[in-house]
């Protein structure tokens, strides 16, 4: 890398919108008002279902898509008033990696990071040598001159990511980046835009539909849905206290606790008549997240709880727990305030007759 | 076979070459611009000028629909004004010429569009101008195909150049015609035929070959 040290830019969408017309003329809302700002240097993720719109929030950063109506500010730059070689310059600031790397066959590895700097009129002698820094960079120092047909995919998306530094952005966009690929190559690939986003301190915005990409990576993050932004902060607090449905369910998978089968089948969302159990999630977060409180529980109220399931893990540094529990339905109101008043969160998801 | 004939039918081979190779050239350097510029004009590509498209994709189908012996006829005024006259081998480049120019173009057209469109949005993404995007992403990616397209090409031109004896261009297949067919020489059209399918297979097999050469779309040597 060169001794310059690229700053991030700040992203803000200011009340954007983006419709498409079909071709038989009916018009499609993919975004719509949607207003987020996306701090320099943090890594941020946009999460929603396929179809939800973030992939076109991501394409209107670099103007591969235009807004149909509000702003998009990188760095204080209107990409979407941008024009020709002006548009052409905000590019280059912006770099970009791809779900299928979108990696010229015909060219090396070398060849394929050389590329946005020939674009850009670099002197032949200074891409050599930038190509080199940014081979070794992504450790690829031996693949050098392979094809991509030659390449595994996380050795693809390394050189995509190259290739997206090439030009010192300063904020990087990921569109997908890791969908493709197995866990483990998904994690060196993870840890390797971590790694960029610290040293480099750009910043990283990506697109995903998995909230494990998001867990392990992401400080802030933006929950997508219908094209409209319905929940977003610090990934810590929306993984913990998450509001939103959709939010949920996203965390339902990638938290690994979810109901047993057999229980979700004879659950209830109202309490039936006659003794029954109360379903509960109970989320520990911060301090309390190692606190032996169903124990203390059962010590002081005499309520026994029934485990259904639960993991603690880690959000970047911090261990928050998740838990489903069933207990006696007369005494839940009981618990469940002894638990917050001990700083947890408890949510009644049900009961069993 | 006399001496004679066989001395016919060198000239006549060396002939169809020079035939073929100057139309198939001059038919890439026109028409390799406008299959490049038919593949990026449509509506919502690089280019984009729907009308202009439409246009010339008209004017394109219209030459290919007139069969090239009609077409030889039917241009002979053109030929005059380029050749300066409309009898012979060297006058047959233009209607080969203007034969090749929409075929070609049509073939790369085809390669052009073939070219991943995840690898010009990459390229946009950089900041690339769209000249550079054709230059720098489409040809060379869609250089296998395009050479076998070119392959293709001068096959047919090879075809092609069999029937120019009737505006008084020579070469193999004027010779066929004539020593063969109106003067009852069976084996000058033996010998004829002979000689154009060892040089279709040699067109074919080298361009087999390039295009395999360029195209690093599959590993080596690796069975996959």
């Amino acid at each position: 890398m060169s001794d310059r040290k690229p700053q991030g830019a700040s992203i803000v969408f200011q009340t954007v919108g983006k419709t498409f017309t079909k071709p038989d003329g009916s018009s499609v809302s993919a975004v719509d008002d949607v207003s987020l700002t996306v701090e320099s240097g943090a890594i941020t993720g946009i999460i929603g279902r396929s179809g939800a719109g973030k992939s076109t929030m991501l394409r209107m950063v670099n103007g591969l898509e235009r807004p149909t109506s509000g702003q998009i500010l990188v760095g204080g730059q209107d990409v979407g008033a941008a024009q020709g070689a002006a548009l052409r310059a905000i590019r280059r600031d912006v770099g970009m990696i791809f779900q299928h790397f979108n990696l010229l066959a015909s060219r090396t590895v070398a060849g394929n990071i050389a590329l946005p700097l020939e674009v850009a009129g670099v002197p032949k002698a200074k891409i050599r040598a930038r190509v080199a820094d940014l081979i070794h960079r992504v450790g690829l120092d031996a693949q050098s001159d392979r094809y991509p047909a030659e390449l595994s995919g996380g050795q693809k998306q390394r050189v995509g990511i190259a290739r997206a530094l090439a030009t010192e952005p300063k904020v990087l966009l990921s569109d997908e980046a890791t969908s493709a690929l197995d866990p483990e190559t998904t994690q060196t690939v993870l840890q390797l835009l971590k790694d960029i986003n610290r040293e480099l301190g750009l910043t990283i915005l990506l697109i995903t539909h998995e909230m494990a990409v998001v867990r392990d990576i992401a400080s802030h993050v933006a929950v997508i849905e219908g094209g409209k932004i319905v929940e977003a902060g610090k990934t810590y607090d929306v993984f913990t206290a998450p509001q939103h449905p959709t939010t949920r369910s996203f965390l339902s998978g990638v938290t690994g606790v979810t109901l047993p089968a057999f229980i979700k089948g004879q659950m209830h969302d109202d309490r039936p008549s006659g003794p029954c159990e109360e379903v509960l999630r109970v989320t520990f977060s911060g301090k309390h997240a190692t606190d032996p409180m169903l124990a203390l529980l059962t010590r002081d109220l005499g309520i026994a709880v029934n485990i259904l399931a639960g993991a603690v893990e880690e959000i970047g540094t911090q261990p928050f727990g998740n838990l489903l529990l069933s207990l006696d339905a007369d005494k839940g109101a009981e618990a469940r305030a002894y638990l917050e008043r001990h700083g947890l969160l408890t949510e009644v998801l049900g009961y069993v007759g | 076979m006399s001496a004679n004939l066989i001395n016919l039918l060198l000239e006549a081979t060396w002939q169809t070459l020079y035939m073929v190779a100057v139309s198939a050239a001059l038919g890439t350097l026109l028409g390799l611009p406008l299959g490049v510029f038919l593949a990026t004009s449509q509506r919502g590509e690089l280019l984009s000028r729907p009308w202009v498209n439409k246009m010339l994709g008209l004017v394109v189908n219209a030459t290919r629909s007139v069969p090239f012996i009609i077409l030889v006829v039917a241009i002979i005024p053109f030929t005059r004004m380029i050749a300066g006259t409309s009898i012979g081998t060297t006058a047959a480049i233009v209607p080969l010429t203007v034969a090749a120019v929409p075929f070609i173009a049509r073939l790369i057209e085809n390669a052009i569009r073939e070219v991943d469109s995840g690898l010009i949005e990459a390229a946009r993404a950089m900041g690339a101008t769209p000249l550079q995007i054709i230059r720098k992403v489409l040809i060379p990616e869609a250089l296998s195909s395009i050479t076998l397209g070119l392959t293709l090409a001068v096959v047919s031109l090879i075809g092609y150049s069999a029937m120019v004896g009737a505006v008084g261009g020579e070469g193999l297949g004027d010779l066929g015609i004539r020593y063969g067919y109106q003067r009852f020489m069976p084996e000058v059209m033996a010998v004829v035929v002979v000689i154009l399918i060892v040089l279709v297979q040699l067109v074919q097999s080298v361009g087999e070959w390039i295009a395999a050469k360029v195209d690093k779309r599959a590993p080596k040597g690796r069975g996959q």
